[in-house]
C-alpha cells in the first residue's frame, strides 16, 4: 500500500532531527563517553518528587483544569514576578502545557496563517522550523554569527522583516550555542519590534541557567514588549524535571486564550501529578536552582578552558549547558568531525549542522555531565586532535 | 578553599590549570593554596580506591568497636595511638556513642586472624573495657564511590530529538 499518497505532504517532507544519528552510532559501541544529551543529569529534587508521590498516595489522579491548577498558575505568576520582574494574571495570561515544546507549538499555531513568515534565528533548537511549516507558515532563517557571540542583532532582524512577517522566535539563552541576550541587546531588538506589527515568542526555557554577573532578562520585561511577547518556560531545565513534562506560556490574554482552545482540544490538560510537584518546586525550589546552577558553572569553566587549550576556538557561553566550539582547524566538516571522533575515541557530540545549516564548522557539546565524565571526554578529544595533527 | 578541596576530593587528578579554570582563579593562586593546604595538614595525600573483594584471596575486614576508659590527661588519644600503630588497622575513629568509644577498621587474611588480633592485641590493652567485632561482608560504597557493578552510573537519559 502506498501511504505516501495518503499521508500529509508537509509532514512527509519534514527532515528527521539530525541529532539522533550520532546517538544511534554511540548505542552500538562500548565505552562511549557522550557529551550529547540535552537534559539535566541531576534528578528532580527529593522534596519535589515527594509532593508528586504524596499526590498519588492521596489518589489525586484526575484531569486538571484545562489551563492547569489555579494554585500552580498563581505560583507561576509569583515566580515570574519574583525572578523576572514581570506580572501575569494567573486567570487569563498563563497556560500550563506539556513541556515548553507544547507551548511553542501552540503559540506558533495560534499566530501563524498560511504564508506568514516566522523569523527563526539559527543555530537554535530544532523544533521551530518544522512547527512553522506544519502551521502553514514560511520559516525565514536569520543566521547568528560567532563574531557576535551568536546573538541576534537589530540590523539582522530589521533586514529580515517583510510585510508578511508575523512572529519572531527569540531562543535565548540558546541551545546549542549557549549565547545569551543581555538587557542592552534586548532593548535594541525591542526598538525594531516596536516599529512593526509583529509578535515575539521568547523561548526562555534556559532562563535560570545563566552564568557570570548578569542574570537572565526576560524579553517581556523590556519596556513596551510585554504586550507583544509570549514567554515560553517550564520546569525541565531549571528544576531537572524533564520527564514530568511540564511547561507554560505567559502572554497577553488574546493570545493565551486562542492557545488555550488548541490545548483544550489536542491535550486537554497537562499531567496532574507533575503539576502538584511543580507547585512545590516553585514554592521551595529556589535553592535547588542555585545549587545546580553553580555546579553547571563549574563544569562550564572546565570545558571551555579545555577546548581553548586544545586550540578549538570557543566563545564563552553564558547560558544553558552547552558549549559550541569551532572545529574548523580540523579541516573537517561538522559531520565528519563528529563521526571520526566517535569512531576513533568513542566520544559522542552533536554536529552544529543539526541546529541549522549555519552550524557548519561547529559542534554542540553538552556539559550536563559530571566533572569526571567531562575530564575524561576532554582527554579523549585532545588525543583525537593530536592524532589528526600527526 | 572549601570548593578547591571539594574538587580535589572529586578527582585528585585535576591539573592546577583545570582547577584554576573551574574556580576562576589564577594558576599561581591555586598552586599556592594547595601548598598551604598541604602545609597545614589539611590535604593529607591521595589514595587509590581498590575493591579488594574482586581478588581471589581478598582477605577479610572487620569494624571493631572498643569501649575504653579515657585517661585523665590525654583522654582517648593514648589508646587510639596504640590501636592505630598496627599496620593491619586501616582507620580509627573516636565516636560519640553510648555503646563504644573507638572504632577501628581492621584487615586480615582470615576471620581467625582478625579474631585473634582483637583478643590478643586489642582487648588486652590497658583501659579497654570491651570489644565487639563486626565482619564486613560487602562493600557497597567507599570514599564516595559506588562499588556496585550493575551501575547506577550508567546513562539513563535518552536521546530524544
Amino acid at each position: 500500500m502506498d501511504y505516501s499518497l495518503l499521508l500529509n505532504q508537509k509532514i512527509q517532507n519534514l527532515k528527521p532531527s539530525g541529532i539522533r544519528r550520532f546517538f544511534d552510532i554511540a548505542n552500538e559501541m562500548d565505552h562511549v563517553i557522550s557529551l550529547s544529551i540535552g537534559e539535566p543529569d541531576f534528578t528532580t529534587p527529593w522534596h519535589v518528587r515527594q509532593e508528586g508521590i504524596e499526590s498519588l498516595r492521596r489518589g489525586k489522579t484526575w484531569y486538571s483544569p484545562n489551563r492547569g491548577f489555579a494554585e500552580l498558575r498563581s505560583q507561576i505568576s509569583n515566580y515570574f514576578a519574583r525572578r523576572f520582574d514581570t506580572e501575569y494574571d494567573p486567570d487569563t495570561e498563563i497556560l500550563v502545557t506539556v513541556g515548553g515544546s507544547e507551548a511553542i507549538d501552540l503559540c506558533i499555531r495560534a499566530i501563524v496563517d498560511q504564508g506568514d513568515e516566522v523569523l527563526i534565528p539559527q543555530p537554535s533548537f530544532v523544533c521551530y522550523e518544522p512547527m512553522t511549516v506544519m502551521a502553514g507558515g514560511t520559516p525565514v532563517i536569520i543566521r547568528t554569527r560567532s563574531e557576535n557571540e551568536f546573538r541576534l542583532t537589530a540590523q539582522e532582524l530589521e533586514a529580515a522583516i517583510t510585510p508578511r512577517t508575523k512572529l519572531l522566535i527569540l531562543p535565548f539563552p540558546n541551545n546549542p550555542t549557549g549565547a545569551v541576550m543581555r538587557r542592552e541587546h534586548l532593548e535594541e531588538i525591542a526598538k525594531v519590534i516596536e516599529k512593526h506589527n509583529i509578535l515575539v515568542l521568547s523561548d526562555e526555557i534556559y532562563g535560570e541557567l545563566t552564568y557570570g554577573k548578569e542574570r537572565h532578562v526576560s524579553f517581556a520585561s523590556i519596556k513596551g514588549m510585554r504586550d507583544r511577547t509570549i514567554v515560553v518556560n517550564g520546569f525541565s531545565k531549571s528544576y531537572a524535571m524533564t520527564g514530568w513534562r511540564l511547561g507554560y506560556a505567559l502572554g497577553p490574554e488574546p493570545v493565551i486564550s486562542q492557545m488555550t482552545k488548541l490545548h483544550q482540544y489536542a491535550i486537554m490538560s497537562a499531567p496532574t501529578t507533575a503539576q502538584y510537584a511543580a507547585i512545590e518546586a516553585l514554592k521551595h525550589g529556589d535553592s535547588d536552582i542555585e545549587r545546580m546552577r553553580e555546579e553547571y558553572d563549574t563544569r562550564r569553566r572546565l570545558i571551555v578552558d579545555g577546548f581553548c587549550r586544545m586550540g578549538l576556538q570557543c566563545f564563552e557561553p553564558e547560558g544553558a549547558f552547552y558549549v559550541f566550539p569551532s572545529i574548523k582547524i580540523s579541516g573537517l566538516s561538522s559531520e565528519e568531525f563528529c563521526e571520526q571522533l566517535i569512531y576513533s575515541q568513542h566520544v559522542a557530540i552533536v554536529p552544529g549542522t543539526a541546529f541549522g545549516d549555519c552550524g557548519e564548522g561547529f559542534a554542540r557539546v553538552s556539559y550536563s555531565y559530571s566533572l569526571n565524565h567531562i575530564k575524561e571526554a576532554l582527554e579523549r578529544i585532545e588525543r583525537f586532535l593530536n592524532e589528526k595533527n600527526k | 578553599m572549601k570548593k578547591l578541596l571539594e574538587l580535589l576530593n572529586e578527582n585528585p587528578d585535576f591539573t592546577v590549570s583545570q582547577l584554576a579554570a573551574m574556580l576562576g582563579e589564577s594558576e599561581q593562586a591555586v598552586a599556592a593554596e594547595i601548598d598551604e593546604l598541604k602545609e597545614k595538614g589539611i590535604i593529607k595525600g591521595k589514595k587509590i580506591l581498590i575493591d579488594w573483594d574482586k581478588l581471589p584471596d581478598a582477605g577479610v575486614r572487620a569494624i571493631i568497636e572498643l569501649k575504653v576508659t579515657p585517661k585523665p590527661e590525654t583522654g582517648f588519644d593514648d589508646i587510639a595511638k596504640i590501636v592505630m600503630s598496627y599496620d593491619n588497622v586501616e582507620d580509627v575513629y573516636l565516636a560519640a556513642s553510648s555503646r563504644y568509644d573507638l572504632i577501628a577498621m581492621v584487615k586480615g587474611n582470615t576471620i581467625q586472624e582478625i579474631a585473634e588480633f582483637v583478643s590478643r592485641r586489642l582487648s588486652t590493652l590497658d583501659g579497654v573495657l570491651g570489644t565487639a567485632t563486626n565482619f564486613v561482608l560487602t562493600t557497597y560504597k567507599l570514599g564516595g564511590v559506588s562499588f556496585l557493578d550493575e551501575n547506577d552510573e550508567d546513562e539513563q537519559r535518552s536521546m530524544i530529538i
